[in-house]
């Protein structure tokens, strides 16, 4: 599972309504199933995260998997070892399933090429973060009721944000329109190659939309100077309660988060009524707990002494 | 010095306009007439159904030493050159520490004499420890064997030092190689800037950043008079500038490298460090023109940037993974299969931009002919045979390709230097039955 370029519209579609059937599983009062007795679930994250992994080991252990945290920082990798060989390591103690964010765009393609674990993207550099974009399209589905002929408007930094990446591929394969809106700087305008179309002025595009996702700004993966200021990208960009007011009524607002109030969305719009942004996370749950159970139908699938 | 014939070959030297069936005599190291008179050889070599030019000379090649021994040495490297039919190779000087002395020219120069392999030639920095605010001593470099100045691996990206590196070179008449990219446009670049940088995520490098270094050094050539070499050219602008240059009579030449005449930067999707190098590879459009360039003679010299680097260093994840890969050993089957078959060029011209223009453009005045006199460097290359690159049987140390695999046309029959047989694939060697 290392994007969702490589996956078909009817893949997606089945991961949403195998999420759909473990959402109920979360309502429950004995919220497990055994799904996943018996196997190893890691977590190999390389850079900081709190809500993916998370929600990845929740999802994990509601299939009764074992699970492993795996943090860069406290481990050999600060004595020199390789990334390669820190997972070849992990799969000698008998794991299952790598679920690897890295800050390096195609790392976990890197490791799929040395291990034979399964492998699930939780994010690689401004690439992809493939089970963020399934959980958003979950959450559009469930209010919208549908995707296809929908508008959704991706706004902020496009140029860095792996989530816009997954984002654009999903939307794009169930039949969304897709505007890219934010500084040029930040949203090259070569994205309209992949069938986006690319905004600029935020007030243009609001009355359109039916959807809108705010992103956050990746400090950490530009070099800087891409906008002047912070406080004049929110002056443009920043999702206000009057800018809620120029789209239709029924907007949904999406945040992937970790949401910064005050610069990308004002917390009145955070905490409002088109604020699905805590359905995201409630979705994000099933979707990964989706995924994990259908790479372990893989597994399952795979010959005997591969 | 053993006498050798080589015989029955379709003879290639573009030095001399020559394109025919005959033979080649060597003697004493030097190229002899072939009606001189010689009624004895001590090897002969069958070149039937074979092409025998002057060697090959490679004028950008990194061979890591000193300082980075476990990528490549002096010794691995030349032999390297030889199994790519390769007999001189000029190594850049961005080793550790680098070539900006003539001590360290002359190491480079006693290595390459010690390993006994192809020629090496060293290049000096142009700047000072290559930080690019100094003038190296470039007339010492000189008395140590320098062939022509760069601070490759990094631009001279001092407007002032690079005018003033291209008017003081000039009374050695050697010229300034320059690694054209302006810093500030590629920083956290690893790949092209543009639509399959955009879709992958990954930090681009702007044609732009080439083509605008390209535009001010030849400028700075035109008001210095002195010699510019564009190094591994590869935008369409880029191209497009030193053609307008030429065309004005500025001194400034060019070269181009497999990699960016074979590949584009869609490559890059599979997330191969072996598709890392800088300048990284284009778009399909810029390939394009670097073809055309070479086609009309705007770049007039093929190179490889050969670039080892150890298994594990390339193993890293692909922002980490340093750039460049090794080239000596698919040049020539790469220049074949990409430029001659496709009839973008033909033998001659080929061989030309790997032989006397390489050697006119670093001053190597007996080399990269065929001429009686000349230094008797000889390849010969065997145009039809196909065969697959294979990485693990480089002679090089590093495996750094992205051509693993390949099936491709044309390959190093026979390697002479100096006079001497040193590579061979085998079988077309003997040794006269008069010797013997």
């Amino acid at each position: 599972m290392l994007g969702l370029e490589d996956l078909s519209r009817e893949e997606i579609l089945a991961v949403l309504d195998t999420a759909e059937s473990f959402a109920e599983v979360s309502r429950r009062d004995r919220k497990k199933v055994p799904a996943l007795l018996g196997r190893i679930v890691f977590n190999l994250f390389f850079e900081n995260s709190t809500r993916t992994r998370t929600s990845f080991s929740l999802a994990a252990k509601r299939l009764s998997a074992d699970v492993q945290d795996f943090s860069a920082s406290v481990s050999s990798i600060s004595k020199g070892e390789t990334f390669i060989d820190t997972a070849k390591n992990i799969e000698a103690m008998g794991c299952d399933v790598m679920v690897v964010r890295h800050p390096t765009p195609g790392a976990p393609h890197l490791l799929s090429q040395h291990v034979s674990s399964s492998i699930i993207n939780a994010g690689d550099g401004a690439h992809e973060h493939p089970t963020q974009g399934l959980l958003d399209l979950m959450t559009i589905r469930q209010a919208k009721g549908k995707i296809e002929g929908l508008t959704v408007a991706l706004l902020g930094d496009i140029s860095h944000s792996r989530v816009a990446r997954s984002n654009i591929w999903g939307l794009l394969k169930l039949g969304a329109k897709v505007i890219l809106c934010g500084p040029p700087t930040l949203v090259p305008r070569s994205m309209e190659r992949l069938g986006c179309e690319v905004a600029y002025r935020l007030e243009d595009v609001l009355p359109r939309c039916d959807v809108i996702n705010v992103l956050r700004i990746q400090f950490e993966r530009q070099q800087g100077g891409l906008f002047p200021s912070v406080g004049e990208y929110s002056q443009f960009y920043m999702m206000t309660q009057d800018r809620v007011r120029l789209a239709k009524p029924d907007l949904l607002i999406l945040a992937p988060g970790p949401i910064n109030r005050g610069v990308e969305l004002t917390p009145e719009v955070a905490d409002g009524k088109h604020s699905a942004i805590l359905d995201q996370v409630t979705n994000g749950l099933a979707v990964r707990m989706a995924v994990l159970y259908l790479l372990s139908g893989k597994m399952d699938a795979r010959p005997a002494g591969e | 010095m053993p006498t050798i014939q080589i015989t029955g070959g379709r003879i290639i030297d573009p030095s001399q306009d020559i394109d025919q069936i005959g033979d080649v005599w060597i003697s004493g190291g030097r190229i002899v007439p072939s009606d001189g008179g010689h009624d004895h050889a001590d090897v002969v070599v069958d070149a039937r159904g074979k092409i025998v030019c002057p060697g090959l000379i490679d004028v950008h090649v990194h061979l890591r030493e000193p300082g980075q021994e476990e990528d490549e040495t002096i010794a691995t490297g030349a032999a390297a050159a030889l199994a790519g039919g390769v007999t001189s190779v000029a190594c850049m000087p961005n080793t550790l520490p680098p070539i900006d002395t003539q001590a360290a020219a002359e190491f480079v120069v006693l290595q390459g004499r010690r390993a006994k392999q192809a020629n090496v030639f060293p290049v000096g920095c142009v700047s000072k420890g290559r930080k690019g605010e100094e003038l190296a001593g470039l007339g010492q470099l000189v008395a140590g064997g320098a062939v022509a100045f760069t601070d490759d691996g990094a631009p001279v990206s001092n407007a002032g030092l690079m005018r003033r590196a291209l008017e003081y070179s000039k009374m050695f008449d050697l010229v300034i190689m320059q690694h054209c990219q302006v810093m500030e446009l590629t920083v956290g670049g690893v790949m092209n800037e543009g639509f399959e940088s955009m879709r992958l995520g990954l930090g681009g490098m702007p044609a732009a950043a080439e083509d605008i270094m390209v535009a001010r050094d030849i400028r700075l050539a035109e008001i210095t008079g002195g010699r510019l070499h564009i190094q591994h050219i590869s935008t369409a602008r880029a191209v497009e500038l030193v053609r307008e240059g030429k065309r004005r009579g500025i001194r400034v030449t060019a070269e181009a490298c497999p990699h960016h005449f074979t590949l584009t930067d869609e490559k890059l999707r599979s997330f191969d460090s072996n598709f890392k190098m800088n300048p990284p590879l284009r778009t399909a459009d810029d390939v394009a023109a670097v073809i055309e360039g070479l086609k009309d003679g705007t770049i007039e010299i093929l190179c490889t940037d050969h670039a080892p680097h150890a298994r594990e260093k390339k193993m890293r994840e692909l922002d980490q993974a340093p750039f460049g890969i090794v080239g000596l050993e698919t040049l020539l089957p790469m220049t074949v299969t990409y430029l001659i078959e496709p009839g973008h060029l033909t033998w001659s011209e080929a061989i030309r931009k790997l032989t006397i223009n390489a050697a006119n453009l670093i001053n190597l005045k007996n080399k990269g002919s065929l001429r009686p006199g000349a230094d008797a460097d000889v390849t010969v290359i065997d145009p039809s045979t196909t065969w697959t690159i294979q990485a693990n049987q480089f002679r090089s140390k590093s495996w750094n390709t992205p051509y693993d695999g390949w099936e491709v046309r044309g390959r190093a029959h026979t390697v002479i230097v100096h006079g001497e047989v040193r590579h061979t694939l085998g079988g077309i060697v003997q040794e006269s039955a008069a010797s013997a």
